[in-house]
């Protein structure tokens, strides 16, 4: 097992400097930063003091090994908007983004796995049809469409929590709901289907065969069975939100790292954009470590 | 109500009829069969695939999911009790308490992701025994079926237990209350011949310690003839005979029964086994094939001559189905040599082999799998002539597919069907066919009728014997089934832990064979007749 972490941890060093490096090339490519936060009519000797100040002037190259060689500090540079450390920037706003996915994933686990175990208890039946009307909905929904709604109804309309910001409770109320709906409708399919097949299982007969009560069967014998596909959809889903929930974020004001990073390659705030990517990734890999052992907690035949 | 009425049996099915319903028709899976089972009996339902046998016993523990299934008449008792109209929740209490189950393939019967002990004590907390209690007694259970170090094997999953093991498992589970009755549907017949045996020795053991009645549902002669007391046999839904299992084998009355003894394999003569004096065409010599660290193939040798059949034996993980698939570089060997006709196989580009494939061919076990469901017979076995382009032209391949179905058996309409329309054994039909098509001078058949009921899998064997009258093929033939091998082969190769034990003619094998392997195989293989009964040895020595 320990080895098993050390050769992931390896193998994801490479696939973070090769995608240090992709962002790095590609962020220079959207255009000179002088251009954009200088006046129009900025003489040029302004613009070449702006760039020699940040050492945009310098080769590519000798600009990414200055990169390198900073990071290794954990220093990404400044935020050319902010005037301040680029990752402090980025370390305020994930744990917003950080929070607002770890509940949404949380309830939307449990909403799933309990209504879709229900509905492949009896497949065909009233409840299953109704379940899957919701969840295939649920699935196709467009979210900037379902915020949008989402803000009308309940908060211009009904006035029951605030349209967008943060401060109270309540604010999260919205974000959380309107996140929530993408992946209830994927992971609700993941595990019916999933469940459908481990009820229908050599081993679901043992355990009637047995006298096991039909509540236990599914929640004790098929339900650990079916967990693995739907960790699997399940990761997906948290790494996107992870990434950033730009739409929801930027239409919630909700100041979490997606809109963050929006903001940042908008004002081509370099150093920001490649923090935010790099914490994102580095999360992103940590969750898929989890998985691999929550794989290996919930099937005793997979053994690294 | 004058005279008290006779006890009730312990378990009767009168009458029953079971329908499925699916796609709009309407199957009569069972139709009227009424057995009883009594405690300290064995009665055996023998029966084919699609005969109802495990249909009727489900019925009994309400297994059957309705729908599509459904129960249109008929009754089943307990001790004097419908079960069928039973309260769910008592119900209940008579599975796994009263009437206990185990299953073929009892790997995919446990649950994967539990310990078993944890499994088996469930069988007793479900109705209500206290936790601490039921994990002991599972413990004391897993010892008394035989297995050794239980308080430790109790953590381990069903993974980490061989075929034999596992098996056990499962009947401990069913002893967990010492229940009436256990009905066994087909309790060894994935296993190997030594396990079934131990198996079936510890089950009479356990019948006659406890007192229970044991329904056993099976297919194969050898079990009933040497377990069952009474036998009913079915056939197409229907119970056609039920007696003595000494009267229905030594004089079956129906039709079916007649049929279905007469189609057991290993009572012919034997073929002499001579070769002669050319050069044989596929030498295998020293083969050695590692998985890991696993020893997969321990010095692999033997010759195959034209027109010859050299059967392969061995339990599973002797390293038979590995030698196959080393010939024919399925799997490439680590070492040794494979010569075809001058040719080391081994040391071939894969354009060089692939030229050679057509003179080899393989039919495997499971025709269901081996068969692409998404293409017709034509497609299937004409296939291989568009990847071997200068075997045909495409104008004359559908008569030609039209010929090879004539000489399997199959007929000229089935070209154009898919293979989910075809019984097991004409499925089996077909992959031969395929084989046949680019005119192959070695088929290896892998288990190729051990998947097939008795009565088809002689019509197989019939149709291979002729191919290689007929066009002098040599085949491997690998089959864990003795007296298959004792009606087909020439010679025989005894396989086990990779290695080749014995080698001989098929009458040296079957009548003096030398290693002690060899006889301890020859020594478990049950034949079909009730006289013998008790004289098999299990080897009780090893534990599977």
């Amino acid at each position: 097992m320990g080895r098993f972490v050390l050769r992931r941890s390896l193998f994801s060093l490479f696939s973070l400097f090769g995608l240090l490096v992709l962002v790095f090339f590609l962020s220079r490519l959207t255009g000179d930063p002088a251009a954009l936060y200088l006046p129009v009519d900025a003489p040029e000797s302004v613009r070449q003091a702006f760039r020699e100040a940040r050492g945009l002037d310098a080769p590519l190259l000798a600009q990414f090994g200055d990169f390198l060689v900073n990071l290794v500090q954990f220093d990404f540079g400044d935020s050319l908007r902010r005037q301040r450390p680029a990752f402090d920037v980025v370390i305020e706003a994930f744990p917003w983004t950080l929070a607002l996915a770890g509940i949404t994933m949380a309830l939307v686990l449990v909403a799933a796995i309990v209504l879709g175990a229900l509905a492949a208890m009896k497949v065909g039946g009233i409840f299953d049809r109704i379940s899957s009307v919701i969840s295939l909905t649920a699935a196709s929904a467009p979210d900037f469409w379902i915020a949008l709604m989402a803000i009308f109804i309940f908060a211009v309309a009904l006035g029951w929590v605030p349209t967008s910001g943060t401060g109270t409770p309540w604010h999260w109320i919205l974000p959380i709901g309107v996140l929530f709906v993408r992946p209830f409708g994927l992971i609700l399919q993941v595990v019916r289907s999933s469940m459908i097949t481990a009820l229908s299982s050599a081993y679901v007969k043992t355990a009637r065969a047995k006298g096991v009560r039909q509540r236990a069967i599914t929640f004790v014998h098929a339900l650990r069975n079916a967990m693995l596909p739907v960790i699997t959809v399940a990761g997906d889903q948290a790494a996107g939100l992870l990434n950033g929930a730009v739409v929801v974020e930027t239409v919630f004001g909700f100041p979490g790292i997606g809109k963050l990073m929006i903001d940042s390659i908008l004002q081509r705030d370099f150093a920001v954009v490649l923090a935010a990517i790099m914490l994102t990734s580095l999360a992103i890999f940590l969750m898929n470590l989890l998985i691999d052992l929550t794989y290996a907690f919930l099937d005793p035949r997979i053994r690294y | 109500m004058a005279d008290a009425a006779p006890a009730p049996h312990v378990l009767e099915v009168k009458n029953l009829s079971v329908e499925f319903h699916s796609a709009g028709k309407c199957v009569k899976a069972v139709r009227d069969v009424s057995f009883h089972v009594d405690r300290g009996e064995t009665l055996a339902i023998l029966g084919e695939s699609g005969s109802g046998k495990s249909v009727s016993a489900s019925a009994i523990m309400d297994l059957i999911d309705c729908p599509p299934g459904r129960i249109t008449s008929g009754e089943i008792s307990y001790r004097g009790r419908d079960l069928l109209n039973m309260p769910a929740a008592e119900r209940r209490h008579v599975n796994g308490r009263k009437i206990a189950m185990i299953f073929q393939d009892p790997l995919a019967h446990l649950n994967p992701v539990y310990p078993v002990g944890w499994q088996i004590a469930e069988a007793m907390r479900v109705h209500g025994m206290p936790a601490a209690a039921a994990k002991a007694r599972a413990i004391e259970l897993m010892a008394r079926v035989g297995l050794k170090d239980p308080a430790a094997r109790a953590k381990a999953y069903p993974h980490q237990f061989s075929g034999g093991q596992r098996q056990r498992l499962m009947i401990a589970m069913a002893l967990a209350y010492d229940p009436d009755v256990l009905i066994a549907d087909e309790p060894t017949t994935a296993l190997d011949v030594t396990v079934q045996l131990q198996i079936l020795r510890l089950l009479q053991q356990l019948r006659d310690e406890t007192g229970m009645g044991l329904l056993l549902i099976t297919h194969d002669l050898g079990v009933v003839a040497e377990m069952a007391e009474r036998v009913i046999v079915m056939n197409a839904g229907e119970v056609v005979e039920t007696g003595t299992t000494r009267d229905v084998f030594k004089a079956p009355r129906h039709p079916y029964t007649q049929k279905l003894i007469g189609a057991v394999p290993g009572q012919g003569g034997m073929r002499t086994g001579s070769v002669g004096a050319e050069p044989p065409i596929l030498e295998v010599r020293k083969l050695e094939k590692y998985f890991g660290a696993y020893h997969a193939l321990r010095a692999v040798s033997f010759d195959l001559h034209a027109g010859e059949t050299v059967a392969i034996v061995g339990e599973s993980g002797s390293g038979k189905s590995t030698t196959a698939r080393a010939i024919l570089r399925l799997d490439d060997a680590d070492s040794g040599e494979v010569i075809y006709r001058g040719r080391d196989l081994t040391t071939l580009s894969d354009k060089e082999m692939f030229a050679l494939r057509r003179d080899i061919q393989m039919v495997f076990q499971d025709p269901t799998q081996s068969l692409n469901p998404r293409m017709s017979v034509f497609q299937i076995v004409s296939e291989a002539w568009r990847i071997h382009r200068d075997i045909l032209p495409k104008e004359r391949w559908r008569a030609r597919v039209l010929e090879l179905l004539d000489l399997v058996g199959l007929k000229p309409d089935h070209a154009d069907r898919y293979p989910h329309q075809f019984s097991g054994g004409q499925r089996q039909r077909i992959a031969i066919a395929r084989a046949l098509a680019v005119e192959p001078r070695i088929i290896i058949c892998d288990e190729a009728v051990s998947a097939l009921d008795v009565s088809v899998q002689g019509q197989v064997i019939r149709l291979l014997d002729d191919l290689r009258h007929r066009f002098g093929v040599a085949f491997i033939f690998i089959a864990h089934d003795l007296p298959v091998v004792r009606d087909f082969a020439d010679r025989v190769i005894v396989m086990k832990d990779g290695a080749i034990v014995e080698t001989g003619t098929v009458a040296q094998i079957f009548e003096a064979p030398v290693h002690p392997y060899t006889r301890a195989l020859l020594a478990a293989s049950l034949e079909p007749d009730p006289d013998l009964r008790g004289s098999h040895d299990p080897r009780p020595e090893e534990v599977a």
